[in-house]
C-alpha cells in the first residue's frame, strides 16, 4: 500500500519538478505555501497515538482554513510505521523530495533519536512530540523544539505526587523496553526516591507483548505500581492487571491515562493516577475551542497526543507571525520558535527553555466514573514545570541520562 | 508461591488461546502446504467483528463469538477460492499474496474500527474470580481453558472419527494418492481453509477480553502461531496442542524469570526443534 502511494507521489513530484523547470517563475517566496511535514504513525502498536497526532494538527489547520499568519500551508503526512528505520526513510522523503520547511513529529523517542542527526545536518526545524530526553539535555539538537514534554517531565511530577500526596513507600515499575520507558521510569524513580520512596523493581516488556501477565506476576513487595505503557497498551495492561487480582494503586504518565483512551478503558481503570502536560478538564477558552473542534471534526475526545500537536501548530503559527511569514532561514526559524511564549494554549501557559523544551503546567489526574463514562479529574496542578524540575539545571545535566539501568535499584 | 501460581494458570490460558490460533494454521500448512501469513489477520478480524457484534449489537458473547468465527471462515473461503487456488504449488507467490492480504486487512480494520483499541468487557456471567491456594483465578481465564479443551476434543473427533476427517488425514499424508482414490482434495482445501480461518477468528474474539483488540494484534500473534506450528509439526493436531502449551509455559515463565532474554526465550524451543527434529515434534517427514 505505502509503496504504491510513494510511487504515485513520486511521479506527481517529478511531474511538478519537470513543469517548474519548463516554465521558470519569478520568485514567489511569500505567496508560495509554507510546507509542513508531519511524521506520524498509522500502522503498528503505536497507531492509536499517531492517528490522534494527525487529528490534532489538521484540526488546528482546518480551523484556520489552512492559513497560518497569512501564509497558505501545505501539509504532507508520512507514516513512519512506528519504527526507527521507517522514520529515517520518511524524514528523508519529507526533506529531500517534499522540501518541507519544518517537520512536526515524530511520536516516539526511538524514532526521534533515529532522525536527530539527520535533521541537524539538513537544518530542518523539527517540532517533535517524542520524549527522547537527551535531545534537549545532554546532547541537545539545535533544530529541535518540543511543545509536548520530555519522557520524564510528567513522571518527575508523578514521583513527587506519589511520595508526598499518595504516601506510597515502595513502588514496582513496569514499562515498555524502549527509550521512552526507561526515561519515564527513571524520572519517576529519581524524584520518588528523593522524596523518600523506594523503587523495588523495574521490569521491561518488549514492545508488542500480547500478554503482560508474566510481567504483572513479578509485582510483589510494594504498595504501588508505576507503568508508562503507550498507544493501545494501557487498556490491555489495566485489564490484565485486574485479571491478576491486583488492587494496588497504579500511577503513570501522559500515555498511561491518556484522555483519548478513556472511552476504551473498562471500569478496572478507575482510580488510575496519571500525570500529563494536558488535561481534558482544563478550564480555558483555548481548551474549550480545541475540544469543540475535535468533537466536530472527528467526534473524538482529545488526549495528550492530539493536544500536543494542536499546540505545536499554534507554536508554529506564533513563530511565523514573528518572522512575518518567512521560514526560509532555518537558524532564524528555530530562534523564533524557541522564543514563542503563549498564555492561551489548550494546555495552559507555554514557553520554551534555552534547549527548546516546553515549560508549562503538569496536571496530576485521577480516572473516575461520572455517570456511565470514565473521565480524568485533575487532583493537583504543578505550574511552570521545566524538564529539570525539581532539580537545578546544571546539576541535573551532570548526572547520566535515564536508561535501562540508571538510576540503579537501591539494594 | 503466588508468582508461580499466576504464571502456571496464565500459561495454560495462553496455551489454550494459542491452540485456537495455531490449530487451523497447522492444518492449512499440513494439508495445503500454504504458509498462510493472513492467519494473524484472521485472529484480529475475528476480534474486531466479534467485539462489534457483542458491544454494538449486543449479541450474547458466545453467539457473537460463533458469528465472528463464521464471518471470518467465509472470508477465508473467499480468499482460498479466488486467490490461493490459482497459486497452488508456488510457495513464494503464496507467501507474498497472503502477506499482501494481511496488510489489506490491517488497513481495512484501521479504516472501519479506527486506531483506538477496543477493550472487550468480560461477559458478566464470567466476570470476577475466586481466590484459592493463594492464587487469584479469573473465571474467564478458566473458561478459556475449558473452551480450548472442548474445541480440541471436537477437532480430534472430526479428524479421527468422521469420514471428512479421514479424507483430510489422507490429504495431509499424500495428496496425490488421495486424489487417485477419488477424494476431492480441492474441496477439502476450501473446507480446511475455512475451518482454520474460522478457528483463528474464534480465538480472536475469545481472546479479546484478555488481550483486547487493537491495530497490530495480527503481527503480535502471527509469530506465535508460526512458532507453535514449527514446534509441534505441521498438520498434527496433537502437535499444535502440545506446542501451544509448551509455548504458553515458555512464554510466561521465560519472560518472568529471565526478562533480559524476553525476546529470545520464545524462539529457543523453536531453534532446538529445527536443529534436532526439523519436522516438528509430531510432524511427519516431508514425502
Amino acid at each position: 500500500m505505502s509503496v504504491k502511494l510513494n510511487r504515485r507521489k513520486f511521479l506527481a513530484g517529478s511531474a511538478a519538478v519537470a513543469s517548474a523547470a519548463a516554465f521558470p517563475m519569478p520568485s514567489i517566496a511569500q505567496s508560495a505555501p509554507v510546507k509542513i511535514g508531519l511524521l506520524t504513525v498509522k500502522t503498528g502498536p503505536l497507531t492509536e497515538g499517531g492517528l490522534q497526532m494527525e487529528q490534532g494538527v489538521t484540526a488546528y489547520l482546518k480551523s484556520k482554513n489552512m492559513i497560518l499568519a497569512g501564509r497558505k500551508v501545505d501539509l504532507t503526512v508520512a507514516d513512519t510505521g512506528g519504527n526507527p528505520a521507517g522514520t529515517k526513510t520518511k524524514a528523508q522523503e519529507l526533506v529531500e523530495r517534499d522540501k518541507v520547511n519544518v517537520i512536526l513529529g515524530p511520536l516516539a523517542a526511538f524514532e526521534m533519536l533515529a532522525i536527530s542527526d539527520y535533521v541537524t545536518q539538513n537544518k530542518v526545524p523539527t517540532l517533535c512530540l517524542a520524549g527522547a530526553d537527551n535531545l534537549t539535555q545532554r546532547n541537545p539538537n539545535p533544530y529541535l523544539v518540543r511543545a509536548s514534554a520530555t519522557s520524564s517531565q510528567a513522571m518527575h511530577v508523578m514521583g513527587d505526587y506519589a511520595a508526598k500526596t499518595m504516601g506510597l513507600k515502595k513502588v514496582a515499575c513496569l514499562d515498555f523496553d524502549f527509550a521512552f520507558g526507561y526515561e519515564q521510569e527513571g524520572g519517576f524513580q529519581q524524584v520518588f526516591e528523593d522524596a523518600g520512596g523506594k523503587v523495588v523493581s523495574k521490569v521491561w516488556a518488549p514492545l508488542g507483548t500480547p500478554d503482560f501477565t508474566p510481567f504483572i506476576a513479578q509485582i510483589q513487595d510494594c504498595d504501588g505500581v508505576s507503568q508508562g505503557f503507550a498507544g493501545a497498551a494501557p487498556v490491555k495492561f489495566m485489564k490484565q492487571y485486574a485479571d491478576a487480582g491486583l488492587k494496588l494503586p497504579v500511577v503513570g504518565g501522559e500515555t498511561a491515562g491518556d484522555d483519548a483512551l478513556l472511552s476504551r478503558f473498562g471500569d478496572e481503570a478507575i482510580g488510575l493516577i496519571n500525570a500529563c502536560p494536558y488535561t481534558i478538564d482544563l478550564k480555558n477558552d483555548a481548551n474549550d475551542k480545541f475540544k469543540a473542534l475535535m468533537d466536530k471534526e472527528y467526534q473524538s475526545v482529545p488526549g495528550f497526543y492530539a493536544a500536543s500537536m494542536y499546540v505545536t501548530v499554534q507554536v508554529v503559527e506564533a513563530a511565523l507571525r514573528a518572522l512575518h511569514g518567512d521560514l526560509s532561514k532555518p537558524e532564524q526559524t528555530i530562534k523564533a520558535l524557541r522564543a514563542v511564549n503563549l498564555t492561551d494554549t489548550a494546555r495552559g501557559p507555554l514557553r520554551f527553555d534555552d534547549l527548546g523544551n516546553a515549560v508549562g503546567s503538569m496536571y496530576v489526574r485521577k480516572i473516575v466514573k461520572q455517570g456511565d463514562k470514565l473521565t480524568n479529574v485533575t487532583q493537583k496542578t504543578y505550574e511552570n514545570v521545566s524538564q529539570f524540575w525539581p532539580y537545578d539545571e546544571a546539576k541535573y545535566l551532570a548526572q547520566p541520562a535515564y536508561s535501562r539501568d540508571y538510576p540503579p535499584l537501591k539494594t | 508461591m503466588s508468582l508461580w501460581g499466576i504464571l502456571a494458570v496464565n500459561s495454560v490460558t495462553f496455551g489454550g488461546l494459542l491452540f485456537l490460533l495455531s490449530a487451523g494454521f497447522s492444518l492449512i500448512f499440513g494439508l495445503m502446504r500454504i504458509p498462510n501469513l493472513t492467519h494473524g489477520s484472521m485472529f484480529m478480524l475475528g476480534g474486531y467483528v466479534g467485539s462489534s457484534l457483542y458491544l454494538t449489537y449486543h449479541l450474547p458473547f458466545w453467539l457473537a463469538a460463533l458469528a465472528a468465527a463464521a464471518v471470518v471462515a467465509a472470508f477465508g473461503g473467499v480468499i482460498e477460492r479466488l486467490l490461493l487456488r490459482r497459486l497452488a504449488g508456488s510457495t513464494l507467490a503464496q507467501v507474498l499474496v497472503t502477506l499482501g492480504i494481511s496488510l489489506i486487512v490491517a488497513d481495512f480494520c484501521l479504516m472501519i474500527w479506527t486506531g483506538d483499541p477496543i477493550s472487550v468487557a468480560t461477559p458478566p456471567a464470567l466476570a470476577g474470580g475466586t481466590r484459592a491456594f493463594g492464587i487469584f483465578f479469573t473465571t474467564y481465564r478458566i473458561a478459556v481453558i475449558l473452551v480450548a479443551c472442548v474445541v480440541s476434543a471436537l477437532l480430534w473427533a472430526l479428524l479421527d472419527k468422521t469420514r471428512l476427517g479421514a479424507m483430510i488425514r489422507a490429504g495431509v499424508d499424500d495428496p496425490q494418492m488421495a486424489r487417485v482414490v477419488g477424494i476431492r482434495v480441492s474441496r477439502l482445501f476450501t473446507i480446511v481453509f475455512c475451518l482454520g480461518a474460522g478457528l483463528a477468528g474464534f480465538g480472536g474474539i475469545i481472546g479479546a477480553p484478555i488481550l483486547s483488540v487493537y491495530p497490530g494484534l495480527d503481527s503480535d500473534m502471527l509469530p506465535l502461531a508460526l512458532v507453535v506450528v514449527i514446534l509441534g509439526g505441521a498438520g498434527s493436531l496433537l502437535g499444535s496442542l502440545l506446542g501451544s502449551f509448551i509455548i504458553g509455559f515458555v512464554y510466561n515463565f521465560g519472560q518472568a524469570l529471565v526478562p533480559e532474554l524476553a525476546y529470545f526465550v520464545l524462539f529457543l524451543p523453536m531453534v532446538l526443534v529445527l536443529v534436532l527434529r526439523p519436522q516438528g515434534l509430531f510432524g511427519r517427514q516431508a514425502p
